[in-house]
């Protein structure tokens, strides 16, 4: 029995926090050799700033990949939240923030809804029914909205945009700031983890990604389970979206689909399996900030662009593959253990 | 309908009175009556098909049984109408594959019913391992509360698996097939625990087709055939031969059948040094022509490391193999089929047939390239052909060879099992624990098809967890330990109890 007791305090070193941490801080050291620009405070705000969308959605993943599920289909619902938030907003002119604020988040909800309720009757493959969705949300859009692109807000919400959490000043005498939305990914990343690591609902995400036939033996409600998992992603893209609309001070019904593989690798990278049943948000936090910095260093060092979507799939396919790796392992110490 | 007055003087916990459940016409279970007692380990045995599994289905309320029927617990009577209402009655089941969440801890799967309980709002995770541990010291397991059930070897998923029956009260456990994946010294240690339960007042429906460990440990055992109970009796007034006697309605020997070995001793294939780091350590030896040749060892001892090996999925580090005298290099399975090796990994030997397709589609399958014709499509005069020789050939009894498999007796349709496997024409078959967790008739027609395609000059490497079976079965036996091969013996110069201790120390 003792063996396994020293197998536990080792755990740390096979988590993939550690790792990724690891090569956050390699890769963090060959970028300032080659652009010291990127070790300054200003870059990393900048950076965080501009990945919040791919930070929320993620978290949003997360859930979804723990339970054993995937969905590929909240950039539309996101795009849908928000073209919807911008229409309300501009046409009734409605000057108030947090109003702007709550619009995309039942949206979002009543799209997740729509996947989870699909997965769960249907039974068929969540890859299939939210590719489907994805087209379908789209398409709609598109037809009703005629592809038009919504600007002109009024002005509180042009004003949020530019609230910082707080300030400081560069060098040069340049103003720079800890911008309010990357509080609201951070929050979102600790309820996320709140809700994975102590809440009953959590536990029984991670219980159905891991065996789902002994969850429905146990007594869980898959249902209910599946709902509200595909229900917070569509919750978190509902505001992933108004961030993005704070952010980019327009609307454009293509702007978002597309950006689907960003968010899976992020995921995938930090450590949420696509067999279910592991991940972390702390894991998935530190995933998007790698592909943050890979695509802020091809930046960096003038990679054209089209190099972006190689160095992105290759890392999917890099990670997965690790994935799998470790899982080979791991059945091969468990033989070992048996073996002894 | 009064019940039966028992000899015990103890209560029953649990009685069944008149129990029948018809499938459609099919009559499943036909007017049983059975009771458990408090704190009484309860043998069930029977063949596939016998009523066990209604049995323990209508028990835990998976299905109702017909009208007529009387379940009472502790004396009261109850309707036990859905899985759930089992579980508050304090019946649960532990299944064959156990159904733990594997990337969850110890200690969650212990108690995660409490994520059940409305009152849960937050988890306390000092409370739930507390509990957790509670519940393993009571009945002696030693585990960390806090280690991934994945990262346990199946014995201790096993006993997880029971913790977690325990932490919600059951007061009956049914135990289905416990010990099929388990080596002798997990299973002696599964019997301490569930003599612990015992002790405990906890009964448990021990469910298994190893006769002699259903002898070993149960108070009672049941006997359960054509959907019938044939009786319940006390441990001491049945043994092994009597109870498949009872099974089965038929006497089974289980004394050696003895196969004519070959004369001829044709070397089919000899290993030398071979190793493979991690895994096993200078493997030699030889196997003839027409020999069955056991391997015996503890799980994990590198049998089927090797086994893989020899078919080309797991190459050696180390070593020759030579085969019917060439050095070969065997380092993909296309290469170990094309020299005429077979691999049959567990439970495949029986399961090997599409029941609801034709005899001739079945016998065809492992041989589809043998029958293609011009255009590369399958020719059905060839096809025709090969099944029909096949079928004159091993005597199978059916009408035509476009009859459904499942239209022919049991005895036929394991002689079409054994045909296919012929048409393909192998030397060697590799057979990995073939009798796993399959039961004692069913067993037997597999050592009889082994001997008879033994006889037709195929060659066999047979592993097995079971020392009497190799001793009845094969012409010669190894034992492994360690990724060692530590002795070889003959049949006839080694007992049972020679071979458990080797294996065991």
């Amino acid at each position: 029995m003792k063996e396994r007791f020293i197998l536990i305090d080792k755990r740390i070193f096979r988590q993939t926090e550690f790792y990724l941490l690891g090569i956050i801080a390699v890769l963090s050291f060959f970028l300032t050799l080659i652009n010291p620009k990127f070790l300054t405070l200003e870059n990393w705000f900048d950076l965080l700033r501009s990945n919040v969308f791919l930070g929320i959605v993620a978290l949003g993943e997360l859930v979804v990949l723990i339970s054993g599920g995937i969905d590929v289909s909240f950039t539309a619902t996101a795009t849908i939240a928000q073209y919807i938030m911008g229409l309300i907003i501009s046409t009734y002119y409605i000057d108030n923030v947090l109003i702007a604020f709550l619009i995309p988040i039942p949206i979002g909800i009543a799209l997740g809804a729509i996947n989870g309720v699909l997965v769960h009757y249907t039974r068929v493959h969540p890859v299939i029914i939210t590719i489907s969705t994805l087209n379908v949300f789209f398409g709609f859009l598109m037809f009703l909205s005629g592809g038009k692109w919504l600007y002109n807000f009024p002005p509180s919400f042009r004003n949020f945009a530019r609230v910082q959490a707080f300030s400081l000043t560069n060098p040069k005498g340049g103003e720079y700031g800890f911008s309010i939305f990357i509080l609201f990914w951070i929050g979102l990343a600790i309820l996320t983890w709140v809700i994975l690591k102590y809440l009953p609902i959590g536990r029984k995400i991670y219980a159905i990604g891991g065996n789902r036939e002994a969850a429905r033996r146990a007594g869980f409600n898959l249902f209910r389970i599946q709902l509200f998992v595909y229900c917070f992603m569509g919750a978190l893209a509902g505001i992933a979206s108004f961030v993005h609309a704070e952010l980019n001070q327009m609307i454009q019904p293509n702007s978002l689909v597309g950006r689907e593989l960003d968010v899976l690798a992020a995921a995938i990278l930090g450590g949420a399996s696509v067999f279910g049943g592991a991940g972390s948000a702390l894991g998935v936090f530190l995933g998007v900030c790698l592909i943050a910095i890979i695509k802020n260093g091809l930046i960096l060092m003038r990679a054209p662009a089209y190099w972006h979507e190689v160095i992105m799939g290759a890392i999917i396919v890099g990670a997965a593959a690790i994935n799998a790796y470790q899982r080979k392992l791991k059945a091969k110490r468990e033989g070992e253990i048996i073996a002894q | 309908m009064p019940a039966i007055s028992q000899e015990t003087q103890t209560k029953p916990y649990l009685a069944l009175h008149q129990v029948s459940k018809k499938y459609g016409g099919v009559v499943a279970l036909k007017g049983v009556d059975f009771t458990i007692l408090p704190g009484e380990i309860h043998g069930l045995v029977g063949e596939n098909g016998s009523g066990k599994s209604t049995l323990v289905k209508i028990i835990t309320g998976v299905v109702r049984p017909e009208k007529g029927a009387r379940i009472e617990i502790n004396g009261q009577k109850v309707e036990i109408s859905n899985p759930f209402a089992a579980f508050c009655l304090g019946i649960q089941v532990v299944h064959q594959d156990l159904s733990l969440f594997p990337n969850l801890s110890v200690a969650e799967n212990i108690v995660y019913h409490r994520y059940l309980e409305k009152s849960q709002r937050v988890v306390n995770w000092r409370a739930i391992e507390a509990e957790a541990t509670q519940i393993m010291d009571k009945l002696g397991v030693e585990l960390s509360p806090q280690v991934e059930v994945s990262h346990l070897p199946v014995a201790d998923q096993q006993l997880v698996a029971i913790c977690r029956a325990i932490a919600s009260e059951a007061r009956l456990i049914i135990l289905d097939e416990p010990t099929s994946s388990l080596t002798r010294r997990e299973v002696n240690r599964l019997f301490s625990f569930l003599k612990e339960l015992k002790a405990q007042g906890i009964s448990v429906l021990f469910i298994s087709h190893r006769l002699d460990e259903v002898l070993e440990i149960s108070d009672r055992i049941t006997v359960f055939r054509d959907g019938q109970k044939v009786g319940t009796f006390n441990q001491e007034e049945v043994d092994k031969n009597r109870l498949s006697f009872l099974m089965t309605g038929k006497e089974i020997s289980f004394h050696p059948v003895k196969g004519t070995t070959s004369e001829s001793k044709t070397e089919v294939l000899k290993l030398e040094n071979l190793t493979k780091k991690g895994q096993y350590e200078k493997v030699s030896f030889s196997v003839y022509r027409g020999e069955i040749l056991g391997l015996i060892g503890p799980r994990g001892a590198g049998r089927s490391e090797v086994a893989l090996t020899i078919f080309g999925l797991n190459p050696a580090d180390e070593g020759k193999i030579y085969f019917e005298g060439k050095s070969v290099v065997i380092d993909s399975a296309q290469r170990a089929i094309q020299l005429g090796i077979g691999y049959v990994p567990e439970n495949r030997l029986l399961q090997g047939l599409v029941l609801e397709h034709s005899v001739e589609n079945n016998l065809v399958i492992t041989v589809l390239d043998q029958i293609i014709g011009k255009a590369g499509l399958t020719d059905q005069q060839k096809k025709r052909n090969l099944s029909q020789k096949a079928v004159r050939d091993f005597n199978i009894k059916t009408e035509t060879v476009e009859v459904p498999v499942k239209t022919l007796s049991g005895g036929n349709q394991q002689k079409v099992v054994l045909a296919k496997w012929m048409l393909t024409s192998p030397h060697l078959l590799l057979l990995d624990n073939p009798t796993h967790g399959v039961d004692v008739a069913a067993k037997e027609s597999i050592y009889q098809s082994i001997k008879e395609l033994s006889q037709r000059g195929l060659s066999f490497i047979f592993i097995s967890d079971e020392e009497i079976e190799v001793l009845n079965n094969c012409d010669r036996i190894l034992v492994m330990k360690n990724g060692q091969i530590i002795g070889e013996f003959s049949p006839a110069e080694v007992s049972e109890e020679e071979l458990r201790k080797m294996i065991l120390e």
